[in-house]
């Protein structure tokens, strides 16, 4: 279980950012592995009192703030008219409903989990995460960016015309993915995201492409796997193919 | 065929458990609701290492945390070694423990026990405990594991209170070998031998309540247990061993329990607020985290089978040979008995063209968690090798898998060599097959269908026996009293522990004593309250502790004529128990049990209560037939059960809706076994999958539609024609779903799990 | 610190450390409902409801509580004993550590959606483990209250 010293429930975002410059101190999220951890925290920074919890449309863009939880884009009307359920059926195998009330997008964004569903999906859309002090910035590059002491303020989804399929592989039905995938056609770019393999995801992009299955085996060969408890290596890599060639042909326009 | 066509009042009803609405409305009635808050917290601390002594223990800097009231090494322990299994005495498992050892011999063994007057307070001592390990070299692999030339038993105090064949210093646990007939011969004249290897590993029960007791002084300052537990006298036993303490010193209750599925057979955490409580006199709670009772608990026996099987080409087994190697672990519990039911079950099902067996086993210590008990204790294992290589044999021979088992299945009226020669008096296992297949729609369904993009559909079947209790070993007790209402008080030393036997021992009850099942009161089970019973354990309780219950009231009804032939100034052989009332037989003239009971309590020699006890020289089998339907997906080797479908003979089920959860839970965790539930060991042989976020059960997305339905046969041993469900209920899921996978993709998957890498992996191969 | 909420509809002050987790400070309260399966939020034995959402307050800091409504199944007891008799007359209930969990979150699915389809309970309830019932026990008695509601009768 995790020790924390001391709880603040910041009133800015720059008291926010404050206290986050000690290396011992954390922004909550869901704090959904709060008693797996083993380390300790000198204040946990909550900025559930922010007004970031709320998802904003507009002609443009969604505006999703960090506070967001899984539940909420997974019942999202306008995000889920948009991406044809695609957020929702990345978001909806993910342990229970109890669970994604509480999991929140900032987190799961921050984070850049390997395992994360939230990330491979965004990363096939016109996505960028806004920061408190590095500004806006595009999920691709975010995804590929190091931890630092920075807060992700929100998530912007760009309304660009958009055709996705997301698709997962899981042991069991509420599992950790052993690999996600989503594959997208976005402003004349077709699109692989692919996360869990284990490590976080990578988008894999291409401008033209014969056919599913041609642009599954480019993909597959641009994606690198890896082991863990899940799955091996190799066939995470027969996943790739697998996934993306029938989510692919889903999406159709290939 | 001679089933009972009885109607009866309240057996074979569906009633609702007495505690359900409990329950369901969250009232506390567990082990940490009904004891207090402020005992101390004991913790223990684990060991790192495998295989390792401690060298050296200072406690002196953790004893200064606050809040920390003591801290107990290898050093403060008794030294008298026992076992934690509930098992009857002598008992097969060898005495192998001390509470605190100095040779520490799993990744999770007990290394210093806290006690503290929070959880805060324990946690941080124990990072302030410095131990120096001697680390030694373990031994990991069950394979290497006999004649290691490192030993996990070194000791010289090892101890078996039974002869099971175990010899510590070849790291072995028990040993046997067992034949009948002309094996080799036989093996020669069969027109196909097949020789298959299966591995399965060491379950974990995941009970959805963590192991959990309490212990304090009671009023009379004798050691008061409050424990999650299915053995309340074993585990008295157990304690007064281990503690140095009387029997008459200690009393060990239950509560409502969180689950069971045997792992709460083992006394897997009592002693150490046995003794913390002994030591500070105070009130200590011990409560498992998940991830203790995934690393140090009492998972079910990993074990490798190599079955050997001589057949016909018209399909008929003539002869096995079954080998098991059985992995205990570090320490000694269950491993000599569970390893006898992976033949002793799975052999006598194939009694109806057996002319010859061998069944010869080794269980072998390694160093890694000990096992225990789990639902099926053995013949889950079993049936999977044993059904596997039966369906592979069918496949082979171009025959259905469910003929080739009509052909060669145990019918009633045979005896049964590889049963100890009992016979199979009530045996519908023929009948289960028919109506599974046409329930099931077998024709159909096991076709092999293509439904594109690489899914394809089909089914596969297994069969499974069980027992029924222990034979000449299990007794079951019950007391049954009258209340002044009429009603009565029914108090047993068998634990429900979810399963609803305090509600199906009260129908018989009533049905007997022809009243309400609501007017029976059950108690359990508490050492110093209960009759003896061995516990809730080896699918005994229906079968022998419902005969007690029948026995009892039996009793109890010729004691209430006696009161009231004494009331009514006449003989006992003059009056007749009437439900609410004894009459003058041939007259109007009745007394009420009301009026009986208080007369009992009136210048009264004769109790109006009675205690029965029983036990059986058989343990009939429940059978079972399952079939599954699963859609197969050869590109990511996904399963998706579809259906599963199963017909069971448990005798006359007591209480059908019970009876129909448990056959639908066990499939669903025989499901978990079969596809999903892994077992990974790190370097140090301790499992990773240490928490449920690893250890992944099914949910319920992942088990398809189950539909159950009942075969009856009538056990004229049983109480009202029945037999047991509990643990029959786990074993078709493994090999039927291997048999539906086979057909599928070609390939037979003798390891467990069965995941989906592996499916898709075997094909993308092939 | 000191936090003050609604629990069980009555105003309540509690004083809970940083890292105290919502769990442990509602059995300290008494509402031993909410039980303690896993430590990795994964089996929903320790689901409430917190401003009307089931969240699970194993993983959930105490303090974050601070200024909101909960309830436990001890709150609830009239909605649940509406339709647990129904799961009771299956059997299902079994060992009973998973029920309040289960109950809350059917509660919760019961708000949100009054006429769900069995795979819309699936889904909601998929982050309610149980070891014993093999689910569909509990799905036939929440299909029968259900029809109960709707037809009047069984």
């Amino acid at each position: 279980m995790i020790t924390i010293q001391k709880y603040v429930r910041a009133q800015s975002l720059e008291e926010a950012w404050q206290l986050n410059q000690n290396s011992r101190n954390r922004i909550l999220g869901g704090m959904m592995w709060l008693r797996l951890g083993r380390g300790s925290i000198g204040t946990a920074i909550d900025i559930s009192d922010l007004g970031l919890d709320t998802i904003t449309e507009d002609d443009e863009q969604f505006s999703i703030g960090a506070m967001v939880t899984l539940r909420d884009i997974e019942k999202h009307e306008g995000l889920n008219a948009y991406t044809k359920s695609a957020v929702s059926n990345a978001v909806n195998s993910i342990v229970g409903v109890q669970f994604r009330n509480m999991a929140t997008v900032g987190g799961s964004i921050w984070g850049r989990f390997g395992f994360s569903d939230v990330l491979t999906v965004f990363l096939a859309l016109d996505t960028y995460v806004e920061l408190y002090k590095g500004g806006i910035v595009s999920l691709k590059e975010f995804a590929k960016m190091k931890y630092d002491n920075d807060i992700l303020v929100r998530l912007i989804v760009k309304k660009t015309p958009v055709k996705i399929v997301y698709t997962a592989m899981r042991n069991q039905r509420t599992d950790f993915p052993v690999l996600t995938c989503a594959v997208s056609l976005i402003n004349g770019e077709y699109r692989a995201a692919v996360g869990a393999r284990p490590s976080r995801a990578i988008l894999i992009c291409s401008n033209e492409m014969e056919n599913a299955g041609a642009f599954a085996e480019y993909v597959a060969k641009n994606v690198p796997t890896g082991d863990n408890l899940r799955a091996s290596a190799a066939y995470r890599t027969r996943l790739v193919k697998v996934l993306t060639e029938r989510a692919a042909a889903e999406l159709g326009g290939m | 065929m001679s089933i009972d066509k009885k109607e009866y009042k309240s057996v074979n009803k569906s009633v609702r458990k007495k505690d359900s609405m409990q329950l369901l409305l969250g009232k506390p009635v567990y082990t940490d609701d009904v004891t207090p808050k402020d005992a101390l917290v004991v913790k223990i601390l684990r060991s790192p290492h495998a295989n390792a002594i401690v060298e050296s223990i200072n406690t002196e800097t953790a004893k200064k945390v606050p809040g920390v009231v003591d801290i107990y090494t290898w050093e403060d322990v008794p030294k008298t070694r026992f076992a934690i299994a509930g098992q009857t005495y002598p008992e097969p498992s060898p005495y192998d423990r001390l509470i605190l050892d100095r040779h520490v011999r799993f990744s999770g063994d007990a290394v210093a026990i806290i006690a503290a007057e929070t959880e805060k307070a324990a946690l941080k001592a124990m990072k302030l405990i410095n131990v120096e390990y001697q680390v030694l070299e373990p031994v990991l692999d069950f394979r290497s594991a006999k004649d290691n030339p490192v030993l996990v038993h070194p000791e010289d105090d090892w101890f078996p209170p039974c002869e099971v064949g175990g010899d510590p210093k070849r790291n072995m646990v028990a040993s046997d070998d067992e034949i009948f007939g002309d094996v080799e011969g036989i093996l020669a004249e069969c027109d196909i031998v097949l020789e298959r290897t299966f591995h399965t590993r060491a379950f974990n029960q995941a009970m959805m309540e963590p192991f959990i007791c309490y212990a304090d002084f009671d009023r009379y300052g004798r050691l008061h247990i409050i424990s999650s537990t299915q053995i309340v006298f074993h585990t008295r036993r157990i304690l007064s061993r281990a503690l140095g303490l009387p029997k008459s010193k200690i009393r060990v209750e239950k509560p409502r329990i969180g689950g069971g599925f045997g792992a709460k057979q083992t006394a897997v955490c009592d002693v150490y607020p046995a003794f913390v409580a002994m030591k500070t006199g105070r009130p200590a709670k011990i409560i498992y985290t998940r991830e203790e009772s995934q690393i140090a608990g009492s998972p079910r026996h990993e074990m490798e089978i190599t079955v050997k099987m001589g057949a016909m080409k018209d399909g008929r087994i003539r002869v096995m040979d079954l080998y098991t190697l059985s992995n205990t672990g570090a320490y000694g519990e269950h491993g000599p008995t569970t390893v006898g039911l992976s033949g002793h079950k799975a052999i006598p099902i194939y009694t109806g063209s057996l002319e010859a067996f061998r069944f010869h086993y080794d269980v072998v210590y390694t160093n890694q968690q000990a096992a225990g008990a789990y639902r099926g204790y053995g013949a889950t294992q079993g049936f999977f090798a044993v059904e596997s290589i039966v369906s592979e044999l069918a496949e082979m021979l171009g025959m259905d898998a469910t003929a080739i088992r009509d052909m060669n299945m145990l019918k009633e009226g045979m005896v049964m060599p590889a049963y100890y020669n009992e016979i199979a008096n009530s045996c519908a296992l023929d009948r289960c097959m028919d109506h599974c297949r046409k329930m099931f729609n077998w024709e159909e369904r096991s076709k092999v269908r293509d439904m594109g993009n690489g899914k394809v559909r089909t089914a596969g079947v297994a069969m499974a026996m069980q027992g029924s209790g222990i034979s000449n070993v299990d007794v079951g007790s019950a007391t049954l009293k009258l209340s002044e209402d009429g009603t009565y008080n029914l108090i047993i030393g068998a634990a429900d522990m979810g399963t609803g036997c305090d509600t199906i021992l009260a129908q018989m009850v009533a049905e007997l004593m022809d009243c309400d099942v609501d007017d029976v009161a059950v108690f359990g089970a508490d050492s110093d309250v209960s009759p003896y019973d061995s516990g809730s354990y080896a699918s005994s309780t229906t079968y022998i502790t419902g005969q007690a219950v029948v026995k009892a009231c039996a009793e109890l009804k010729k004691r209430i004529c006696s009161i009231a032939s004494e009331m009514m100034n006449c003989t006992e052989d003059e009056v007749e128990f009437q439900s609410t009332c004894v009459r003058k037989i041939g007259t109007d003239e009745t007394v009420s049990l009301t009026d009986i009971s208080y007369k009992s309590q009136l210048g009264n020699t004769t109790p109006a209560e009675s205690t029965a006890a029983h036990t059986s020289p058989i343990s009939p089998p429940p059978f079972m037939v399952g079939m599954v339907e699963i859609e197969l997906d050869k590109f990511t080797g996904n399963v998706d059960i579809l259906g599963y479908m199963a017909v069971v003979d448990c005798g006359i089920p007591i209480n059908p809706a019970l009876a129909r959860i448990q056959a639908e839970g066990g499939i669903v965790q025989g499901i978990g076994h079969t596809l999903m539930e892994n077992i990974t060991l790190d370097s140090k042989g301790r499992p990773i999958e240490s928490s449920f976020m690893q250890y992944k059960i099914p949910t319920r997305l992942d088990m398809g539609k189950l539909k159950i339905e009942f075969e009856h046969s009538y056990e004229p041993t049983g109480p009202f024609g029945a037999k047991s469900i509990g643990e029959i209920v786990i074993n078709t899921p493994a090999p039927a779903i291997a048999h539906a996978i086979y057909r599928a993709t070609g390939v037979w998957h003798r390891e467990l799990p069965i995941t989906p890498e592996k499916i898709a992996m075997s094909l993308f191969e092939k | 610190m000191e936090i003050k909420m609604k629990l069980n509809g009555k105003n309540i002050t509690a004083f809970v450390d940083a890292d105290t987790v919502l769990l442990d400070l509602l059995r300290e309260k008494g509402c031993l409902s909410v039980k303690r399966g896993c430590d990795t939020s994964n089996c929903g034995l320790c689901t409430v409801l917190m401003d009307g959402k089931p969240i699970l307050s194993c993983s959930f800091l105490a303090v974050r509580a601070d200024g909101h409504e909960i309830y436990t199944l001890e709150g609830l007891q009239q909605e649940a004993a509406d339709f647990v008799g129904f799961i009771a007359d299956q059997g299902a209930d079994q060992c009973g550590f998973c029920n309040p969990g289960m109950v809350m979150n059917t509660i919760a699915l019961l708000r949100e959606n009054p006429d769900p389809t069995d795979d819309e309970i699936r889904a909601f309830l998929a982050g309610n483990l149980c070891r014993c019932s093999g689910y569909d026990g509990q799905l036939r008695g929440i299909r029968s209250y259900l029809n109960f509601r709707k037809e009047g009768r069984v």
